[in-house]
């Protein structure tokens, strides 16, 4: 079941309206039977990876105190940039969607946890949670489909700006949580317009992100520096070396979810009435899995089960693993392509289609196949 | 000369403030985004001021139903009067749960530990689980105490205590602190049968003091306590100061019998809640701030009610993925409408539930 045999068809296309029903029904019951026993491993495993993330961020910490020495400077900045990815994928990311909540723990909770990002918490749920979850890979609806600077997919209209997309690509790699954070106020298109410049929620959420800035700034290139006192300029860059590798990483990650080959797109038109089975569906379809170790799977937040992922958002990220299992049986069950691959490989096509795309589209892509409505991808799945 | 002291010392007040704010808020940068406290968790969990918590020193066992955990508070605990109860949040299969539990221990230990006993109760999630789970160094979330059913600082002349089953622990919690302080004091505490007396020892060996009069029941052989019972046993009643804790039934039988002799200022009780909800189909929804009440069917969710009945309610994707609907419930029980889940709240517990995918399986209290 390679995508290559299937390149001008239509991946869904020999599904019939009870077949997507019926995947809707067996996706639920695998989610029931995790729900069925979520409870104290899920729980202690978080709290594990809490207690080591803040562990290894206070050690690292103390040791860049004396990062005038360079075994300290190297120990010290591996320390915190692992703690720093930690903090964002595997904890902040899946706890602000609620797949702890079930716990009751105030402390650990969609609804009071911060993150270690510049974006604040309640506009990352807000994009993210809201918007980027429910209209997975809807062209013109899901912004997470190149950020507004890029053009990921052929249906998506050129414009001269896209020429330069791998620079904008490599910038926002370099600098993501700022690019994150420009994301979540939506400045592009904001900025564009008087009324919209004034709206009171928009400035209020712009003084918001300008609040965590300060803190995120005085805090890594500020108050630890001058504790360190000596190695100031060195604990600087070791803080800002982190926070550059963690951006990198994350991009790198989050890239592989929906950019790669094989993943499909959809028009805004065909989600008309979706029913749940289709909205199971389209995650199926439109997101791209990482394979690796377990290291791997903890380091990346789990979203190398990005598939997993899309399809129960608020499960408790320690059971993807045990999920993947079952959902890529359904996946071979219905001769649906699951696309996953190694994470150099998976970086590659991701690229590849950054720089392709930066072009205009060499040849009409073709007409999507309207015959079938509803769930038609936008796309065929491109060729790998 | 005694002015320019003071002066010079509330300048030195507010000095030592500001430097205490301004260094504070450092620490807050060195930390962000999350709390120096946090960080405190790792190392001291009993150390945090902004979040009670108590390790369990030791267990012990009652009887075979009832068992006693000796609990060390952790930083902002308030000392407790005798007779009231705290909270505990005990993390039972990593869901926390909050219940309430008399203290049993005297007050002001030098140890400043104290005691909880918890009884078993039939399909009772957390007292089963502290009963088979309950080991010394388990750290659980604890409340400051609370209740009124406490002796006043004028101490009655004559005191009655009538109790039932796990209604004897306040009792016992007074009886440790007070007894000294007390002259006449008559106990009548029923239970199946001898053995099921929790704290029997205690309760014997003050009676033989002479300390107290101990009127034990034992109901698998005699019956329940009726008040008429009490003519016998305790004729002076109506005149003793009288705290009673037990079965509801029972209780609102002492209410009656005490409110028809004119006594009824007389007598204190004390309720264990029943936390039993059983989940039915949709039920009346309460938003507590806006006052807003609306009869919400079982397949319709809290949010859509809501917003037909004009309450202004936060919402996101509507289908139970984003999280951005969920509002605390007090008190009440919904069910999940995907899936079926049920989730209950009891009051004090505060259970944030999506809205958009949860419906009414019964009256519920929200916070909004």
């Amino acid at each position: 079941m390679t995508t290559l045999q299937r390149q001008e068809v239509n991946p869904i296309g020999h599904l019939t309206a009870e077949d997507i029903e019926a995947i809707g029904r067996e996706l639920d019951a695998i989610r029931d039977e995790v729900l069925a026993n979520r409870g104290e491993r899920d729980a202690a495993y978080i709290r594990k990876v809490i207690k080591v993330q803040r562990s290894l961020e206070m050690g690292s910490r103390a040791v860049l105190l004396f990062s005038l020495f360079p075994p300290a400077w190297i120990v010290g900045t591996a320390g915190l940039s692992v703690a720093k990815i930690l903090e964002n994928m595997e904890i902040g990311h899946n706890i602000l969607h609620g797949q702890y909540d079930f716990m009751r723990d105030p402390k650990i909770h969609s609804t009071t946890w911060e993150w270690d990002h510049v974006t604040p918490a309640d506009q990352w749920k807000h994009s993210h949670n809201e918007i980027h979850h429910k209209y997975t890979n809807v062209v013109g609806k899901d912004n997470d489909l190149g950020y507004g600077i890029m053009r990921v997919d052929e249906n998506q209209k050129w414009h001269p700006f896209f020429l330069a997309q791998p620079l904008w690509n490599f910038i926002n790699a370099l600098f993501f949580e700022y690019g994150i954070a420009a994301y979540d106020l939506n400045l592009g298109r904001n900025l564009k317009s008087k009324k919209r410049r004034s709206d009171p929620e928009f400035k209020a959420n712009v003084k918001a992100v300008g609040r965590k800035i300060r803190r995120q700034v005085l805090k890594d290139y500020i108050i630890h520096p001058a504790l360190s006192g000596p190695s100031f300029l060195h604990t600087i860059a070791a803080n800002f070396t982190a926070n550059i590798v963690r951006n990198l990483w994350s991009h790198s990650v989050i890239m592989c979810g929906h950019f790669p080959n094989g993943v499909s797109t959809f028009e805004r038109t065909s989600i008309k009435g979706e029913t749940r089975g289709e909205w199971y569906l389209r995650q199926m379809l439109g997101s791209a899995n990482i394979s690796g170790s377990k290291l791997m799977h903890i380091m990346t937040g789990n979203l190398s089960h990005q598939i997993e992922h899309h399809l129960f958002p608020d499960l408790p990220s320690s059971r993807y693993a045990e999920v993947a299992v079952k959902v890529r049986a359904l996946f071979e069950k219905y001769d649906l392509p699951y696309v996953t691959g190694p994470l150099p490989v998976q970086v590659a096509s991701a690229w590849a289609k950054v720089i392709r795309l930066s072009l205009p589209n060499r040849k009409p892509t073709a007409a999507p196949d309207h015959s079938r409505p509803p769930r038609i991808p936008a796309t065929e799945p491109a060729t790998a | 000369m005694l002015s320019f002291v003071g002066t010079s010392s509330l300048v030195h007040v507010a000095v030592t403030q500001t430097l205490r704010n301004g260094a504070w808020r450092v620490v807050e940068l060195i930390t962000t985004p999350v709390v120096p406290t946090d960080y405190l968790d790792v190392i001291a969990p009993l150390r945090n001021p902004n979040v009670l918590r108590a390790r369990v020193e030791a267990v012990h066992r009652e009887t075979a139903n009832a068992v006693t955990l000796e609990l060390r508070p952790g930083r902002g605990w308030r000392p407790h009067e005798p007779g009231q109860y705290v909270r505990l949040g005990v993390d039972v299969d990593g869901i926390r749960l909050w219940r309430s539990y008399s203290v049993s221990s005297p007050a002001g230990q030098p140890s400043g530990r104290i005691s909880v006993t918890v009884n078993a109760v039939r399909d009772g999630v957390v007292s089963s689980y502290l009963l088979a789970n309950a080991r010394r160094g388990m750290v659980m979330n604890l409340d400051l105490p609370a209740g009124d059913f406490v002796v006043p600082s004028r101490r009655p002349a004559k005191s009655l205590f009538v109790t039932a089953g796990s209604g004897i622990t306040p009792v016992m919690g007074i009886l440790r602190s007070l007894v000294h302080e007390l002259t006449d004091v008559v106990v009548v505490h029923s239970a199946r049968t001898a053995e099921d007396v929790v704290f029997g020892a205690d309760l014997r060996a003050l009676a033989e003091q002479g300390r107290i009069t101990l009127i034990e029941r034992h109901t698998g052989a005699d019956g329940r306590l009726k008040p008429a019972d009490l003519d016998m046993l305790v004729p002076d009643r109506f005149e003793r100061e009288t705290w009673a804790c037990g079965p509801g039934e029972m209780l609102d039988a002492l209410s009656e019998n005490w409110a028809e002799a004119g006594a009824a200022q007389r007598l204190h009780v004390e309720r264990f809640r029943p936390t039993v909800l059983v989940a039915g189909e949709g039920g009346t929804v309460t938003f507590e701030r806006s006052g807003t009440t609306v009869e919400a069917p079982g397949g319709v969710s809290i949010l859509d009610a809501g917003e037909a009945a004009g309450q202004l309610m936060p919402s996101g994707c509507r289908m139970g993925i984003c999280y951005s609907c969920v509002l605390p419930m007090r008190e009440g029980i919904v069910r999940d409408m995907r899936d079926g889940t049920v989730t209950t709240a009891v009051e004090g517990d505060n259970v944030l539930v999506q809205t958009c995918i949860s419906a009414a399986a019964g009256p519920c209290h929200l916070d909004a």
